[in-house]
C-alpha cells in the first residue's frame, strides 16, 4: 500500500494478446453483476459482518475464481449468489434482473457431493430438468446427453454410492449443467477430492467451460487452483469481507497443466500469496509452540538435519 | 490371541463366529431353562407325591412344599405308618423345555373346553388382525403428520407440544374410556394400540425428517425444486429408509401393547388363551403362547428388514463406499 503508483508485476507481465483478451472480454455483455453486498449474521455474540460492500461484474462466459483466508465470507459470497442466503443489502442482476431466492439459472456445485442416494446417475441428472417441467422422455435424453459428456455413461443407471468422489463431482456437474443455467457456481467443488483427481477434475472443468455458454464463479482455497482456472481472480479480505482486489490472471489461454511454472504463473500467485497472507508485523507468541528439545544430545540420530 | 480375535473391539467377526455368538443367544437362556428343569439338586423347591402313604391329605401327583413333605414323612414314621414317596419338582408355572415343544403342538390341536370358545389359531388370527389395524390406522394419520411436523416448523409447533403431553398418558388408562365410546368388540382394542403407537411415532419421525441432510435439499433448490417438489421429491425419498425403519421399531412397541389392549372389553386373542391357559394351570400353554407372540415378532421383524434391503438398493454399504 506505501508504493501506490508501482504496478503488481502480474500486471506488467500481461502479453499483448492476454491484454488484448481482456478487452474484448470487457466488452462482452455483463452476466452477473453485484451491487453492495452486506451481509450480517445475528449471531448470540451480536451482529458479525460477513460481508461489507461487495461489488463486482462478470462478463459473459467468464471464469472468476474467488479467494481469501478462511472466514472471508467466500462461501457466504456464493450461498447469497445462489440464493440460499439472504443478503442483508445491495443488489445482485443476473442479466439485468434481479434475483431473489434459488432458481434453476444459477446451478450450484457443492463441496459435499449432495447427490441423491436413492436416486441413479441418470435420475439425479434428470432431476432438475423434470422440476423445470421437461416431460420425462425429453428429460431423460437430455440427462443421457450430459452424461455422456462427463464420460459417465457406463454408471447412468449406478446409484451415487458405486461411484468415486472425482465421479460423483462429474454427476454433479452435469445436473448442474443439465437446467442449462446462466451461471454455474462452485464452493470448493474438488476440496475433498485427493491431488489427482483434483488435477483431472480441473482439466475437465475446463474443457467444459470452454464448449458450453456458462459463466463460472468458483471459490477455492487453493490458489494453484485459482490461477489455473480463472481469467480474473475475486480477492476477498477477511473481517469483514471487502473486495481486496480483482486480479486480471495473465496467463495466457489455452490453459495447461505445464504454465504451473511460467513467470506470469509465478507472479500471479505471489501476488496472491502477498494478499492473502500478508507478511506478519507483530510476531504473536501465543501462536508459536512451546516445544523444548526431546531426544537425548547423544542419540544416535541426535538431529534430523 | 484367540480370546483377542473374540473381543476385538468394534471389529465384526468372522462370519461362522458371528452365527455361532447368534445362536448361542438362543441358546444361553435356553441352556439355563434346560439345567433348572433337569437338574433336580439345582431347585427343585416342590416334591410330587407318587404315594401319599399315610399322610391323610396327600394325593397322587400333588405338589408340596419340601420342608413340609419332610416333617409329614417324619411324623408318619414316627406313628409306624407307611411312609409317603415323591419326587423333587418345579413349582407348577416353571414347565420343563419339553413340555413346552409339545405344548407347541398340543395347543393348536386341542379342541375348545366350551363350544362358544376359539381355538388357538383363531385367538392368534384375532391378535395379529387387532395389531394390524391398530398400526395401520396409527400410520395412515402418524406419518403424514411426522413427515409435515420434521419438514415445517409451523408444523411442527402446532402438533408436537400437545403430542409431547399425550404420549405421557399411559394408552391402557384410556380403556374405559374406549370402552365406553367403541363398545367391547375390536374397537377399543384397535383404539388402544392406536393410542399407543400414534403419539411417539408422530414424534419420532417428525425427528428422523428433521435428520434429512440440508444439503440436499440446497441442491434441490438450485435446481428448481419449489415447496411441493421439494416436499415430495426430497425429503420423501429422502428419509424412506429411515422411515422403513422406524416403523419396524414402532411395530413392535404396537405389540407391546397387545397383551393390555386385549384385556378391555371382553378379553379376546392370544390374551384370553393365556389367561384361560392358566386359570386351568395348563402353563407349558401360557409358555408357548408368550414365546409365540415373541416368533411371530421377530418373524415380522426378520421378513420387513430383508424386504427393506430389496426396497431401498441404495442403502447398502452407503457412506461406505468411498468419498
Amino acid at each position: 500500500m506505501t508504493s501506490k503508483p508501482k504496478l503488481p508485476d502480474y500486471l506488467l507481465m500481461q502479453s499483448s494478446t492476454v491484454k488484448d483478451r481482456f478487452e474484448r472480454l470487457k466488452q462482452r455483455p455483463v452476466t452477473l453483476e453485484v451491487n453492495n453486498l452486506v451481509k450480517v449474521f445475528d449471531t448470540p455474540q451480536g451482529d458479525v459482518t460477513a460481508l461489507q460492500a461487495i461489488n463486482f461484474t462478470v462478463h459473459r462466459r467468464e471464469f472468476v475464481c474467488v479467494v481469501g483466508a478462511s472466514g472471508c465470507g467466500k462461501s457466504t459470497l456464493v450461498r447469497i449468489l445462489a440464493g440460499l442466503e439472504t443478503p442483508s443489502a445491495g443488489t445482485i442482476r443476473l442479466n439485468g434482473a434481479a434475483v431473489e431466492g434459488p432458481g434453476p439459472d444459477r446451478g450450484m456445485v457443492f463441496q459435499g457431493y449432495t447427490l441423491f442416494p436413492w436416486l441413479t446417475v441418470k435420475q439425479n441428472v434428470m432431476f432438475g430438468l423434470r422440476c423445470t417441467g421437461h416431460s420425462r422422455y425429453t428429460a431423460e435424453q437430455d440427462a443421457l446427453q450430459w452424461i455422456d459428456l462427463v464420460g459417465l455413461n457406463r454408471f447412468a443407471d449406478s446409484y451415487p454410492h458405486q461411484l468415486s468422489g472425482g465421479m460423483k463431482q462429474r454427476v454433479a456437474i452435469a445436473r448442474a449443467l443439465a437446467n442449462q443455467p446462466k451461471v454455474l457456481l462452485m464452493d470448493e467443488p474438488f476440496g475433498a477430492l485427493d491431488a489427482q483427481t483434483r488435477a483431472r477434475m480441473q482439466a475437465y472443468l475446463l474443457e467444459i467451460w470452454q464448449n458450453i455458454d456458462i459463466t463460472v464463479v468458483f471459490i477455492t482455497h487453493d490458489l494453484d487452483e485459482a490461477v489455473y482456472l480463472a481469467d480474473r481472480i475475486l480477492v476477498l479480505k477477511a473481517n469483514p469481507g471487502e473486495v481486496q482486489e480483482m486480479i486480471e490472471v495473465p496467463v495466457p489461454h489455452p490453459r495447461t497443466p505445464a504454465q504451473f511454472l511460467s513467470a506470469e504463473f509465478l507472479a500471479t500467485k505471489r501476488r496472491l500469496e502477498e494478499l492473502i497472507h500478508p507478511p506478519v508485523t507483530v510476531t504473536e507468541d501465543a501462536d508459536r509452540l512451546n516445544m523444548v528439545r526431546m531426544v537425548a544430545v547423544d542419540d544416535a540420530v541426535g538431529s534430523v538435519f | 490371541m484367540a480370546v483377542k480375535k473374540w473381543f476385538a473391539i468394534r471389529k465384526t467377526l468372522q462370519p461362522q463366529a458371528r452365527m455361532a455368538v447368534s445362536v448361542t443367544s438362543f441358546l444361553l437362556p435356553l441352556l439355563i431353562w434346560s439345567l433348572v428343569s433337569y437338574v433336580p439338586f439345582l431347585w427343585h423347591p416342590k416334591v410330587e407325591v407318587v404315594t401319599p402313604g399315610d399322610v391323610s391329605y396327600f394325593t397322587e401327583g400333588m405338589l408340596v412344599d419340601r420342608p413340609l413333605f419332610e416333617k409329614e414323612k417324619q411324623t408318619v414314621i414316627e406313628a409306624g405308618g407307611v411312609t409317603p414317596r415323591g419326587v423333587r419338582a418345579n413349582p407348577i408355572y416353571l414347565p420343563a423345555p419339553h413340555e413346552v415343544v409339545t405344548a407347541f403342538y398340543t395347543a393348536f390341536t386341542t379342541e375348545p373346553k366350551r363350544r362358544s370358545e376359539k381355538w388357538l389359531h383363531e385367538s392368534l388370527w384375532e391378535s395379529v388382525q387387532v395389531i394390524f389395524w391398530g398400526f395401520l390406522l396409527s400410520s395412515l394419520i402418524g406419518v403424514p403428520l411426522g413427515i409435515l411436523a420434521g419438514t415445517y416448523d409451523f408444523f411442527s409447533r402446532l402438533f408436537e407440544p400437545f403430542i409431547e403431553f399425550f404420549r405421557y398418558l399411559p394408552a391402557p388408562a384410556f380403556g374405559a374410556l374406549a370402552v365406553a365410546i367403541l363398545g367391547i368388540h375390536h374397537a377399543p382394542k384397535i383404539a388402544i394400540i392406536f393410542i399407543g403407537t400414534f403419539f411417539q411415532q408422530v414424534l419420532v419421525i417428525a425427528n428422523t425428517t428433521r435428520q434429512l441432510d440440508p444439503a440436499l435439499l440446497e441442491a434441490a433448490q438450485t435446481l428448481g425444486a419449489k415447496n411441493r417438489a421439494l416436499l415430495f421429491r426430497v425429503v420423501v425419498p429422502g428419509i424412506l429408509p429411515e422411515l422403513y425403519r422406524d416403523m419396524r421399531i414402532l411395530l413392535g412397541w404396537a405389540w407391546t401393547y397387545l397383551i393390555v389392549a386385549e384385556l378391555i372389553g371382553s378379553s379376546s386373542g392370544i390374551t384370553w388363551f393365556i389367561t384361560q391357559q392358566a386359570r386351568y394351570k395348563n402353563f407349558e400353554n401360557v409358555f408357548a403362547a408368550i414365546v409365540m407372540i415373541g416368533i411371530i415378532g421377530l418373524a415380522t421383524d426378520m421378513i420387513m428388514a430383508w424386504c427393506g434391503r430389496r426396497l431401498f438398493p441404495w442403502q447398502q454399504q452407503a457412506g461406505g463406499a468411498g468419498k
